[in-house]
């Protein structure tokens, strides 16, 4: 096999592959070599067959198709240059760059902090959480670095049934279908005749959630927080959707997998161009439907939307994408972090307009709220 | 077996299918590689059509495998046929006093088994490869994903009563998935990766003029253009390719030989398929939306 491509070529698809698992696509060493086998079947003198080639078996998520693209524009134009030595992949060029404009927001504070309170050699007293302590009221805008870190936890340790759903497979069980599979099978060991009939049931699985975070400007001192909510949430249960938007819509279900809180934070703040933008709730949850909503409102989902309801859009235009919304999951629940707080009325003409369309509307404000929140959920069991 | 990604290209279309070039090698690296194919792109972009025009261009059997919430082992893999065995059993019970090893021998044998599309595809009896298809493998259960992946890698299937099956020519794996969930990527590592786009309006228009040959080189000209208009509108169901074609026979059928405005009005619903979208085109959007696609089709032509 290396005598067809020529070592050189396997050297260069070596380093093209380190480079690719640098912009972070998941390529492994063994797929170079079947790179190596599919180009002895296609014309390699042929740019676009090389590059067709590459791209079916080195990519395999549609997000990193333009990342691969760009990857071989770049890696292959170098070499078409004799004149610089080592091949443009390398390295250098693929280091992620460290993120520069999300910083701003704040959000990556709980880095620093934890870091700060590690040199001070306090001892790990992160603060238990009791329903009697006073953060259990306390406003989430208040929160201070540590709080936050207990607030997770104390997240995290909550309990989290968004209702179950019949799926549409069959197990072994009591139930109302016979199993005919076992019950032919038992009657062979008896001699032909059925001692008892084995019976089948649907089997019951957690409802998916579907969580949308508004992290408009008057939700700023909010944003922290949720972000630690959508990653505690998505650690407890499988299933999670989670988006942020303020004028536009941001994807983050990915960046919440990352096994470290800090890392995922990071991830999130990169991701998202517009934090503490304006709010746009309804032309938000709209570019949701057209994007998302056939792909994750599927399976009877139960539908979370954060938000204070300040929208700058069309109050219609905000009632028909709920109404929507309303219609393609199990139940649809609003929460604001402003319900609570004195004399707060849901008044403004965009929620008066999609509170019809909402099956509950529920204060996100502190922890006592989202143990609330859980509680909820799991009253719905029907 | 195609020997070169040209002939491939050359035989799909004989099949009706316009493939380009990035399709073909992906296609033919397969067949060289023996490894499945992932299809993945918005609904109606003609993955499922793909797999038709393989299996067509290659003369051998297309075995498809349509995936649902729920798709269990009976239903994709095999079945016993219950009631014939239990009729058998009476049969043999009637017949004298049962013997436990020759009852369970006649009742678990091949007369009696549902072969289901994956047995199918990798039956020793087969002479050629087939193509299997696995249509819309995200609708499926993460169980059955796992299942999948045990299949591909061996290309054998056990069953309990009565041993292993294994294929003797393997077949040539398609998979598609519309995205209405993440596959899981270790099944998608172990295929070639293919991401089909909504076409040009050139390639379009020739897999129009293809597929409804009797269409007016006019009819077919406006029509797609006009869907390659409604690609950019907001809408919450942009039409496919296949909501093209069927829109071009429709007017067809209708005997239009152009399009103007009532025809359009008329046949709306062979293209939108969202109350919310057909409302939006209907509130004097159409006569804008004919005018650009004028637009488009002369200037492409």
């Amino acid at each position: 096999m290396s005598a067809t491509p020529g070592d050189a070529l396997l050297a260069r698809l070596l380093g093209f592959g380190r480079t690719l698992r640098h912009l972070g696509l998941d390529v492994h060493t063994g797929r170079m070599l079947d790179v190596v086998e599919a180009l002895s079947c296609v014309d390699i003198a042929r740019r676009d067959d090389v590059f067709h080639a590459c791209r079916a078996l080195l990519v395999h998520r549609h997000e990193d198709l333009d990342t691969f693209d760009r990857a071989f524009d770049a890696f292959w134009a170098s070499a078409a240059e004799p004149s610089r030595e080592a091949p443009a992949g390398g390295d250098e060029p693929a280091t992620r760059p460290p993120a520069a404009g999300p910083e701003r927001m704040g959000l990556l504070e709980t880095q620093t902090d934890t870091a700060d309170a590690a040199a001070d050699e306090e001892p790990l007293e992160v603060p238990a959480w009791s329903d009697t302590d006073a953060l259990a009221t306390k406003d989430f805008a208040e929160f201070s670095e540590r709080e936050l870190a207990a607030a997770r936890d104390a997240i995290e340790q909550l309990e989290w049934q968004p209702g179950t759903r019949r799926t549409r497979r069959w197990v072994a069980g009591r139930g109302s279908r016979l199993d005919l599979r076992r019950a032919l099978a038992r009657s062979v060991r008896t001699g032909g005749d059925m001692v008892r009939l084995p019976q089948r049931v649907r089997r019951v699985r957690p409802r998916p959630i579907v969580l949308l975070c508004d992290v408009s400007g008057s939700m700023e001192v909010y944003a922290r927080v949720l972000v630690h909510f959508a990653y505690a949430l998505s650690r407890r249960h499988r299933r999670v959707e989670a988006f942020l938007f303020s004028t536009r819509l941001t994807r983050i279900t990915r960046q919440l997998r990352a096994s470290r809180i800090d890392d995922a934070v990071r991830a999130v703040s990169k991701a998202v161009p517009d934090w503490s933008g304006g709010t746009r709730i309804g032309a938000s949850l709209q570019e949701f439907h057209r994007r998302w909503g056939r792909r994750v409102l599927t399976r009877g989902p139960v539908a979370l939307l954060v938000s204070d309801g300040w929208d700058r859009g069309e109050p219609a235009l905000l009632a028909t994408a709920v109404a929507r919304l309303q219609r393609s999951c199990h139940r649809l629940i609003w929460l604001n972090p402003l319900i609570g707080t004195e004399d707060y009325q849901p008044l403004t003409r965009g929620l008066v307009a999609a509170l019809p369309h909402v099956d509950d509307f529920l204060p996100v404000r502190s922890l006592r709220d989202i143990a609330g929140l859980a509680r909820a959920l799991e009253a719905d069991q029907r | 077996m195609p020997t070169s990604i040209p002939e491939l290209q050359q035989r799909l279309a004989e099949q009706r299918y316009v493939s380009d070039r990035g399709l073909a090698v992906s296609l033919f690296i397969a067949l060289k590689l023996g490894r499945p194919l992932f299809l993945e792109g918005e609904a109606g972009v003609g993955k499922t059509a793909l797999a038709a025009a393989t299996a067509a261009a290659l003369g051998t059997d297309l075995i498809r495998l349509q995936c649902y919430e729920g798709l269990d082992i009976s239903h994709a893999v095999y079945e016993w046929d219950y009631p014939r065995q239990l009729l058998e059993l009476r049969l043999l019970e009637a017949g004298g006093t049962v013997d436990r090893a020759a009852a369970h021998r006649a009742l678990y044998s091949d007369a009696f088994l549902l072969k289901r599309p994956l047995l199918q595809s990798i039956d020793p009896a087969r002479t050629r490869p087939a193509v299997l298809l696995i249509d819309e493998i995200d609708r499926a259960d993460e169980e059955f994903e796992g299942y999948l992946l045990e299949l591909l890698a061996e290309f054998q299937v056990t069953i309990p009563e009565i041993g292993t099956v294994r294929a003797t020519e393997r077949p040539l794996v398609i998979l598609t998935s519309n995205r209405t969930r993440e596959v899981h990527d270790a099944l998608k590592r172990r295929c070639l990766y293919q991401w089909l786009e909504y076409p040009s309006f050139e390639k379009e228009l020739a897999i129009v003029r293809v597929r409804v040959p009797e269409a007016s080189a006019q009819l077919a000209a406006q029509v797609t253009a006009l869907s390659q208009e409604l690609r950019t509108q907001d809408l919450y169901k942009v039409p496919g390719v296949s909501e093209t074609i069927d829109w071009v026979s429709a007017l067809v059928a209708l005997g239009h030989d152009r399009v103007d405005e009532q025809a359009i009005g008329e046949t709306l619903g062979v293209v939108l398929k969202a109350r919310e979208d057909v409302d939006v085109m209907r509130g004097g959007r159409v006569s804008e939306l004919l005018a650009r696609a004028a637009a488009r089709a002369t200037g492409g032509a």
